[in-house]
């Protein structure tokens, strides 16, 4: 009896120390992205950029492009080329980071918002029909309203490329409707929206 | 006998479920709960892991990401406050790391994500979880397995968020197919994860 309890308490103990071995090397003294750090005092080892300066590779002369704006004004064309595939890519953009709230008809009735959040307006509003397309890109770069910025999550080229992909939605609407597209509105620059039959058969289809 | 029972108590504690602590979800700051927003709410993973198909790190959300909501919704409820005081604060919310690989090992997500393998394949049904828990141990034997014959757990590139995803009753045609198309190779050399 004696020698059982002691013969249990030497495989415990020795279990115990070759349990102990493991953690020698996993943990070493570097960062890994995002870990904490009780260096800096806001305890982010991923440091936030210093105001006024710029990282390699991001400064923009491309005005157009990067900020949606020429003289201060909302451009109406699209700065990068648009095809059928970035059309594509706006969509599953759009989905992932838009349809939340704005649902995925762009009609303002996201999950979010049946959960209480401010309802956002109608992409078909007459008033975004007519917005040109860099109003759109405004938006998502610095936020409008009550909506924050996405600027930190979606690239500059998938937010024409969302554009793209709105202006598809809104073109299918007018196309069923109206039957016009005003101020060029519905026709990127390249033209390869208004034959996208995504947001057609969205509306009809109830992708939702 | 004796060195046997040390060993084998050794292995059990080692590689069990209570050491890999798998099932059991780690206390954190805020009761973050995937079953609400990913099941309930329809929020897609890239929502919030932004960095998942492009990185090695799927990485965790800023407060900035939940401030898009919760500046709205839960605003005023206790549960939430910590976002608000990290929000005004600037600090970041400090989550518990639910998976941890030893330093020694080099993992990425982008090139499983891009090679067809899909989240719930390594993390399970997170939409299902009001805490998040692991539900694979992250051994090097769990890794290997899949690595010498991904034909098993590949999946259609379009259904790697699909985290409902049941694989289906032919994916011993369609693995090795899926295989082929996407070029994936069988990694197997130690420098693959080790480097
Ligand atoms: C978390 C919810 C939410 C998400 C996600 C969201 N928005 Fe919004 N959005 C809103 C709300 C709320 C408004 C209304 C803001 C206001 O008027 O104060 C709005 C307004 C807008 C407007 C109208 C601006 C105007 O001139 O009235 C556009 C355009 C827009 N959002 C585009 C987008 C795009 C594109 C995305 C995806 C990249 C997106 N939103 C994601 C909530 C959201
Ligand atoms: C609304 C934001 C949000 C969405 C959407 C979301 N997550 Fe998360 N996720 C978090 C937060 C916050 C944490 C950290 C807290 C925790 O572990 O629960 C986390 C943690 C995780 C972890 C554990 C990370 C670790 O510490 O090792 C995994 C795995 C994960 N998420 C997978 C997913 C998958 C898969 C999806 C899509 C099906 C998803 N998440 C959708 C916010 C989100
Ligand atoms: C896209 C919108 C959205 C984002 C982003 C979001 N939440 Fe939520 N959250 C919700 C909604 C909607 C609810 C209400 C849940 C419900 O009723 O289904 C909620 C509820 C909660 C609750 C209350 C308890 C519960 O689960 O119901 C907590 C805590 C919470 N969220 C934490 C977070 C944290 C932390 C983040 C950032 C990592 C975050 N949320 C990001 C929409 C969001
Ligand atoms: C091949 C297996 C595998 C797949 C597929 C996978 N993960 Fe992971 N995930 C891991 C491992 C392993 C870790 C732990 C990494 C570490 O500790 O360095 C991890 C960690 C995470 C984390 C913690 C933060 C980070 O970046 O380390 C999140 C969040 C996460 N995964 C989300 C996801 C999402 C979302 C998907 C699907 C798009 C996904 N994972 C697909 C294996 C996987
Ligand atoms: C369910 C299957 C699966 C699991 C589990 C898995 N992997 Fe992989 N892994 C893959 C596939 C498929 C590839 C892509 C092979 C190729 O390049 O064709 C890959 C590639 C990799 C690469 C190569 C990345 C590069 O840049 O060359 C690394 C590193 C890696 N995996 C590490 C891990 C580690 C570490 C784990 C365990 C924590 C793990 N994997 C678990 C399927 C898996
Ligand atoms: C697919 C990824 C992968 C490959 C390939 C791989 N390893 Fe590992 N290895 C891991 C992971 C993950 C761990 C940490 C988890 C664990 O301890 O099992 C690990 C841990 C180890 C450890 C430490 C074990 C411990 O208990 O701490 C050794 C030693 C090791 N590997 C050697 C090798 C050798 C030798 C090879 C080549 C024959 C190899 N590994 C190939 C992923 C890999």
């Amino acid at each position: 009896m004696y020698r059982r309890k002691v013969m249990a308490g030497v495989v415990l103990a020795g279990a115990l120390g070759l349990t102990a071995c493991r953690q020698d090397m996993h943990n070493q003294p570097r960062y890994k992205p995002f870990a904490a750090t009780s260096f800096f005092g806001d305890g982010r080892s991923a440091r936030p950029a210093i105001e006024d300066t710029v990282a390699r590779g991001q400064l923009h002369l491309d005005q157009a492009r990067y900020t949606g704006k020429e003289n201060g004004k909302d451009i109406s064309y699209f700065p990068i080329q648009i095809t059928r595939a970035d059309v594509a890519r706006g969509q599953e953009r759009f989905n992932i980071f838009c349809s939340p709230c704005h649902g995925r008809l762009g009609d303002g009735h996201g999950m979010i918002v049946s959960r209480g959040l401010r309802q956002p307006p109608s992409y078909y509003d007459p008033r975004l029909v007519n917005a040109p397309v860099g109003h759109f890109f405004d938006v998502m770069t610095n936020g409008y309203g009550a909506m924050y910025s996405y600027a930190s999550r979606v690239p500059v080229d998938d937010r024409w490329r969302i554009a793209s992909y709105i202006r598809a939605l809104q073109a299918s609407a007018a196309g069923a409707s109206a039957g016009a597209s005003q101020n060029g509105a519905a026709s990127p620059q390249n033209g390869a929206v208004s034959q996208n039959g995504a947001g057609q058969s969205g509306r009809a289809g109830g992708l939702q | 006998m004796l060195l046997g029972g040390t060993l084998a108590v050794a292995y059990i504690t080692d590689r069990g479920d209570w050491t890999t602590s798998i099932r059991m979800a780690p206390e954190q700051p805020i009761p973050f709960s995937h079953k609400h927003h990913v099941k309930d709410d329809g929020i897609d993973c890239r929502y919030c892991h932004t960095g998942v198909e492009t990185s090695g790190y799927a990485g965790l959300p800023p407060t900035e990401t939940c401030m898009t909501c919760h500046s709205q919704i839960w605003s005023n409820a206790t549960l939430t406050q910590p976002i608000r005081d990290s929000w005004a604060s600037g600090k970041s919310i400090e989550w518990v790391r639910v998976h941890d690989l030893p330093d020694f090992v080099y993992f990425n997500h982008s090139i499983h994500i891009n090679k067809g393998i899909g989240c719930s394949t390594c993390h399970g049904r997170v939409d299902e979880m009001p805490l998040t828990y692991r539900v694979n141990n992250l051994y090097m034997e769990w890794c290997v397995n899949c690595h010498r014959n991904p034909a098993k757990y590949i999946r259609p590139k379009s259904e790697v968020f699909n985290i409902e995803y049941q694989y289906p009753a032919n994916q011993a045609e369609l693995g090795p197919q899926l295989v082929k198309e996407y070029h994936v190779q069988s990694l197997t050399d130690c420098v693959t994860c080790h480097r």
